[in-house]
């Protein structure tokens, strides 16, 4: 069993959760971060942004979130442009992003609390969702008592509590130490299992995107365009000391370390 | 501070000087400083009188009211300005101009337009403090994070809901730096004012005092003002230091 490579400008799924189309990014200092980019991210998938620093992954990202104008190019969610932010995506940020003055609850219904929800409600749900990441007991506590890890969950339970179909995140375990990103990956895998969401995940380590990704997304050098997209043949169902052990996962790393290499001076 | 290799606490350092104070005193060197002993006993007569509460409310009266106005109209418009850079092009040279100007000499200029009532005088306590607090809260706006303001942007944040939910808040630090010194400068804006303009309260009492060389009500009566502006300054020097963690909402 080996990886497969599959050609450029692919569409696997017969409906995309979401498509770039020809998105081209020329910053106003003249910096071309991105150059034509095509990509479909299928529904309820998990695909990983990969390519070397400074390529414009989080560009890519930032586009699709509707943060950043793109020069060039559309994007689509569920089959419609959008050329903003919206309430089907929901963004996971390197840094966290949470509020310094806020409890964990309040920082998980943030979302909710823009939408004007209702306090009860929105609490009710953000409650739901602090338990699913695994920080219960910990509603009351403030960001600068948590660890890195446990801040990073927070700001997972504030991007799963608006219920977005997509979910962006950026290097989230970046900012987190070796011990506790393994574990945040194994969790992300019974996230997309049990969520039926699209993630679309930014990394620059090819062991974690292969981990958690069942597409990942190479990206040249700036000015990036799409060189290759690897489907790793994994079956996500095995214990985590397996996968990691896998021919399969071995493979992917290994060919996608290939791909990579030209990059690395 | 360390001597002989024990920690001496500040309030020793405090006792020297009210020593040398009450030995200066002692020694009649010159009327302008009774000894201190005698500046607290004065204190101590001058204090429970009907005319020193009439004072102090007349005083604290205009003092709150100066003060309210100016973080009220300073704290909102210096945070706007660090976030609308039009408003901070119109504003910002005037702030900077008033800030470090001699004020004490406006204040006839807002005598004449406004007479010789308590409107100057707390008119005149907001001179005094507005200035270093639109500056401090514009410098809060102005630096914060990047990712907090992405993050209220793609939930859907109105500009006034990431405003009054994310940038106001952020700044608190440097808007409660800005009202501690804006607060202090509204003590000398209240005294100034009281001096100059019409005297009443503490104003019209240091001008008996001084006029019949009333040295001992005259110190009696600062040491009241110093203790209250380093009362003001010592509870928000706490309130500072209780947000520190605010510094994660900067870059
Ligand atoms: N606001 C900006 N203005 C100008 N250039 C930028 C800006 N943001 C990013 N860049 C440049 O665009 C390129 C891609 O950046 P980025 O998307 O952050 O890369 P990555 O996330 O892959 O590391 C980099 O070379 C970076 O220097
Ligand atoms: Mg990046």
């Amino acid at each position: 069993m080996t990886a497969a490579i599959l050609p450029l400008a692919p569409a696997p799924a017969p409906e995309p959760m979401v498509s770039v189309r020809g998105i081209t990014k020329t910053y106003p200092g003249g910096v071309e971060a991105l150059s034509g980019i095509d990509l479909d991210f299928p529904r309820g998938e998990l695909t990983a942004l990969l390519g070397p620093s400074g390529c414009g992954k989080t560009t890519l990202l930032k586009i699709i979130a509707g943060l950043l104008p793109a020069t060039k190019g559309e994007v689509l969610v569920d089959g419609r442009k959008v050329s903003g932010p919206g309430p089907e995506r929901a963004f996971v940020f390197q840094d966290f992003a949470l509020l310094p003055w806020a409890t964990v609850l309040r920082n998980v219904a943030f979302g909710l609390e823009l939408r004007g929800v209702a306090r009860s409600e929105r609490e009710a749900i953000a409650e739901r969702h602090v338990a699913e990441v695994g920080l219960k007991g910990f509603e009351k506590r403030y960001p600068h008592e948590l660890s890195g890890g446990m801040r990073q969950r927070v700001g997972l339970a504030r991007a799963l509590a608006v219920n977005a179909e997509v979910l962006l995140m950026d290097e989230p375990f970046s900012a987190v130490d070796e011990q506790t990103r393994r574990k945040f990956q194994e969790d992300l895998l019974s996230l997309v299992a049990n969520q039926r969401k699209t993630f679309l995940f930014v990394t620059h380590s090819i062991e974690e995107a292969v981990y958690v990704a069942s597409r990942v997304v190479l990206l040249s050098r700036r000015p990036s365009r799409v060189s290759q997209v690897i489907a790793p043949d994994i079956a996500r169902d095995m214990a985590p000391d397996r996968i990691r052990r896998h021919p399969a996962y071995l493979d992917a790393v290994e060919s996608i370390w290939q791909g990579l290499k030209q990059y690395v001076d | 501070m360390t001597l002989f290799g024990r920690r001496i606490p500040m309030s020793a350092s405090l006792l020297l000087w009210a020593a040398l104070w009450e030995i200066v005193g002692r020694a009649h060197l010159t009327i302008l400083i009774p000894p201190l002993t005698e500046v607290f006993a004065r204190l101590a007569e001058i204090v429970p009188t009907e005319g020193f509460a009439e004072s102090l409310a007349l005083t604290a009266r205009a003092y709150l009211l100066g003060s309210t106005i100016a973080i009220g109209v300073g704290v909102p418009l210096g945070a706007l300005m660090g976030r609308v850079p039009l408003l901070d092009r119109l504003l910002l040279p005037w702030v900077n101009v008033f800030v470090s100007a001699p004020l004490s000499a406006l204040v006839p200029v807002i005598m004449a337009l406004f007479g010789f009532g308590e409107t100057t005088i707390v008119l005149t306590v907001v001179l005094f403090a507005i200035w270093i607090i639109m500056l401090d809260s514009r410098a809060g706006t102005l630096h914060v994070s990047p990712s907090l303001d992405e993050m209220a942007k793609s939930y859907g944040a109105t500009p006034l809901q990431a405003f009054l939910k994310i940038h106001l808040w952020a700044a608190l630090p440097e808007i409660l730096a800005g009202v501690r010194l804006g607060l202090i400068r509204a003590v000398k804006g209240v005294i100034i004012g009281q001096l100059l303009v019409s005297v009443v309260g503490f104003g019209h009492l240091f001008e008996i005092y001084s006029s019949n060389f009333l040295m001992q009500h005259m110190w009696a009566l600062l040491l009241v003002l110093f203790a209250l502006a380093f009362a003001i300054d010592a509870v928000f020097a706490w309130l500072e230091r209780r947000f520190d963690y605010f510094a994660a909402a900067r870059q």
